[in-house]
């Protein structure tokens, strides 16, 4: 007696070759990728530092002769417009963690941005019921280790649950932060928010602060020390015994599990370094603001932190960077164009064509922009599983 | 039995029926572990009177055997006798309902799954469960990990037991692919690899783990004769490095040629156990395979 077990794993069949424009486009990143993983580390090095050279003088970008126009239209305040995307970009590279590497759905991650502003305004401004009025540099640990805490809080008693279940005690608790904070008038003190929050230190040579509130350039570059930071340090974990474990987690957790892997403790890191990176996000946020209330952390900042990750490319850092950077420029270009029909603002248009744009992109690239091999070939695997040929 | 032993057993089901508040130190289950059984104090693990039931159904019904250490021991029995069960028991996936398995005189009933790899424990599936996407290397790196002790924050500053760790596990990793006979796709996706090379992979992956037993859950399912054969040898060249191995197959004549040990399953019972040529010739056997004919009911 034997059985004939058909093997679970298919090898799949070669690549055909690449048809069309998108089969060329599909070639072309192909090789572009291959180019870069060919370069000696100090390549990649000096490519790494250029590309961050160069992002560092995006606020000057309007000026690029033909180009630049095209790139700022006149209704952007681009320099608070690319602040914005710096914190976007930190939250996707953060989220990142806890839904590409480790797999897990979250749709409350509004909730530790959330934490992270709240620590620091109620460290630091005069409103806060602490009246401590500590500098904005004080309060950053806080800040950090106060999310962080929250990360492990929720995610200790929900981790044992998956998929869905997870996703809907997550939303549910980025809703709770949002509606304790409306309802302790004098403790988080709901719409009317915290004012005279201060700004970080440094002042230039001639005695005005680098931090103020007309430029947003220095703010921009805060935040894309912060993104190169978090980028170093969710790269050495990828690339490491943790990294394997979450992947391995996102494979097949049971088989990980009796390989050794233990794995409410990696799911439980994912989901404390997700936090902690929605808190710096909201440090950062609040060092820029001045003012904040209940009404910036609502659902949709979540759902477009997700859509990020999922528009760049799941599990993947560039991904993350350009889809967090997107989310934010496109409603911001439809600034000042005038729609040809009802001669209304495109920019009020945003929500509708920003929606076309990700179901255009779903349809024809559903793994994302810059894609994770690993999760473009899972999402095959799962393409298959639900519609078998 | 002894006595201990009986009170040992009153607390396992004392701790199945959700009573989690007995006091510790009440039964020998519970502090060090003791040498349990008298007879054979070379066992490696031992199956106690194992009784599995899911609702009605009972699929181990009072199961006893110890495996030996250095031996490759057989566990067979015709489709649907409770081998997989058996073997979930012992690795933890499934947590009997009466009687207890003892790993090096420890029991390993209501630990946890990785707890029980740590212990050196390791499993290979009937039905591959590979990481596909992670290529041969990582996957065995996974194995290899399990008793690494890299922390998260080791990992994120780079710190030196991260570099020697992760050294270490590459190349033994590496030695153990090439042990397997599959060095040459270490850079390969688990999904690209053959079938055959998929099996040897899950059976480098559970090395990996470093274990003193390798539980193999069909192993062979699915190949040719050549193949059979060279995993047999494969089989015996691990036992040789120390392991001590748990072979489950339905195969008789495979299982007969590698075999040191049988015990034969049918319907959840043991009905024999012993040398292959010993349970070859055991009229129970020959009937739970060829069925028993009307004469001789």
């Amino acid at each position: 007696m034997t059985t004939i077990d058909k093997p679970p794993v298919e090898t799949p069949t070669a690549p055909a070759t690449p048809q069309g424009p998108l089969g060329r486009f599909r070639q072309f990143t192909g090789s572009a990728r291959r180019w870069w993983k060919d370069l000696p580390w100090w390549g990649r090095l000096i490519g790494n530092v250029v590309i961050f050279g160069l992002a560092a003088l995006l606020p000057y970008a309007g000026q690029i002769p033909l180009i630049g126009p095209q790139i700022i239209t006149t209704g952007i305040d681009w320099n608070s417009s690319l602040f914005v995307m710096t914190y976007y970009v930190l939250l996707a590279l953060g989220l990142n963690v806890v839904v590409g590497y480790a797999g897990m759905l979250d749709l409350g991650y509004v909730g530790f941005f959330a934490i992270g502003a709240y620590t620091v305004a109620l460290f630091t401004s005069s409103d806060s019921l602490f009246h401590m009025q500590w500098s904005w540099l004080a309060a950053v640990p806080f800040g950090f280790v106060i999310s962080m805490i929250f990360g492990v809080i929720l995610g200790w008693p929900t981790l044992r649950l998956r998929g869905d279940y997870l996703a809907i005690v997550t939303l549910g608790f980025a809703e709770i932060i949002r509606i304790t904070a409306n309802s302790t008038p004098n403790f988080l003190r709901g719409d009317r928010g915290f004012g005279s929050l201060p700004h970080p230190p440094g002042s230039w040579s001639d005695g005005t602060k680098i931090f103020g509130v007309r430029d947003a350039k220095p703010y921009f570059w805060l935040g894309l020390v912060a993104i190169v930071l978090v980028i170093l340090a969710v790269r050495n974990l990828d690339r490491s015994r943790v990294g394997r474990s979450w992947l391995a987690i996102r494979e097949d957790e049971e088989a990980a599990e009796i390989m050794g892997v233990r794995t409410v403790k990696y799911k439980l890191w994912a989901f404390a370094i997700g936090a902690l990176v929605g808190g710096l996000g909201g440090v950062i946020f609040v060092g820029y603001q001045g003012f904040m209330n209940s009404s910036t952390f609502v659902l949709q900042f979540s759902i477009l932190v997700l859509a990020a990750v999922v528009l760049g490319g799941s599990g993947n850092i560039p991904g993350a960077i350009l889809g967090g950077a997107l989310i934010t420029y496109i409603p911001d270009r439809l600034r000042g164009i005038s729609d040809p029909i009802t001669h209304t603002d495109l920019y009020q248009w945003r929500f509708v064509l920003f929606g076309l744009l990700i179901i255009i992109v779903m349809i024809f690239r559903p793994q994302g922009l810059i894609p994770s091999r690993r999760r473009a070939m899972e999402l095959k695997d799962r393409a298959r599983e639900v519609a078998p040929q | 039995m002894s006595e201990p032993h009986i009170e040992s057993l009153q607390w396992e089901d004392a701790a199945n029926t959700g009573r989690v508040d007995a006091p510790a130190g009440t039964g020998p289950a519970i502090g060090p572990p003791t040498p349990h059984d008298p007879v054979d104090p070379n066992a490696l693990l031992q199956i106690d009177n194992v009784t599995l039931r899911f609702g009605g159904v009972v699929a181990l019904d009072d199961v006893s055997f110890s495996l030996r250490r250095g031996e490759i021991f057989g566990l067979i029995g015709p489709n649907g006798a409770g081998k997989t069960t058996c073997f979930n028991a012992m690795t933890g996936v499934y947590r009997p309902t009466f009687g207890q398995i003892l790993f090096n005189g420890a029991p390993i009933s209501g630990r946890k799954k990785h707890e029980i790899t740590r212990m050196g424990i390791a499993r290979t599936f009937q039905n591959i469960r590979l990481f596909p996407e992670m290529t041969a290397l990582e996957n065995v790196m996974v194995g290899v990990d399990a008793h690494h002790h890299t922390s998260v924050v080791g990992a994120l500053f780079r710190l030196p037991r991260h570099w020697r760790e992760e050294r270490e596990g590459r190349e033994r990793a590496m030695a153990l692919l090439e042990f397997v006979g599959i060095g040459h796709r270490a850079n390969d996706t688990a999904r690209n690899l053959a079938y055959g090379e998929q099996r040897r992979l899950e059976i480098a992956r559970a090395l990996g783990t470093n274990p003193t037993l390798l539980c193999l859950d069909e192993p062979a399912a699915g190949f040719n004769p050549a193949e059979k054969d060279s995993l047999l040898a494969l089989i015996r060249r691990i036992r040789d490095e120390g392991v001590t191995i748990l072979l489950i197959e339905h195969d008789m004549r495979l299982v007969m040629g590698v075999c040191d040990r049988i015990v034969v399953l049918e319907f959840g019972r043991k009905i024999a156990e012993g040398a292959p040529a010993v349970v070859r010739q055991d009229p129970k056997v020959i009937a739970a395979y060829l069925g028993v004919p009307a004469d001789a009911a």
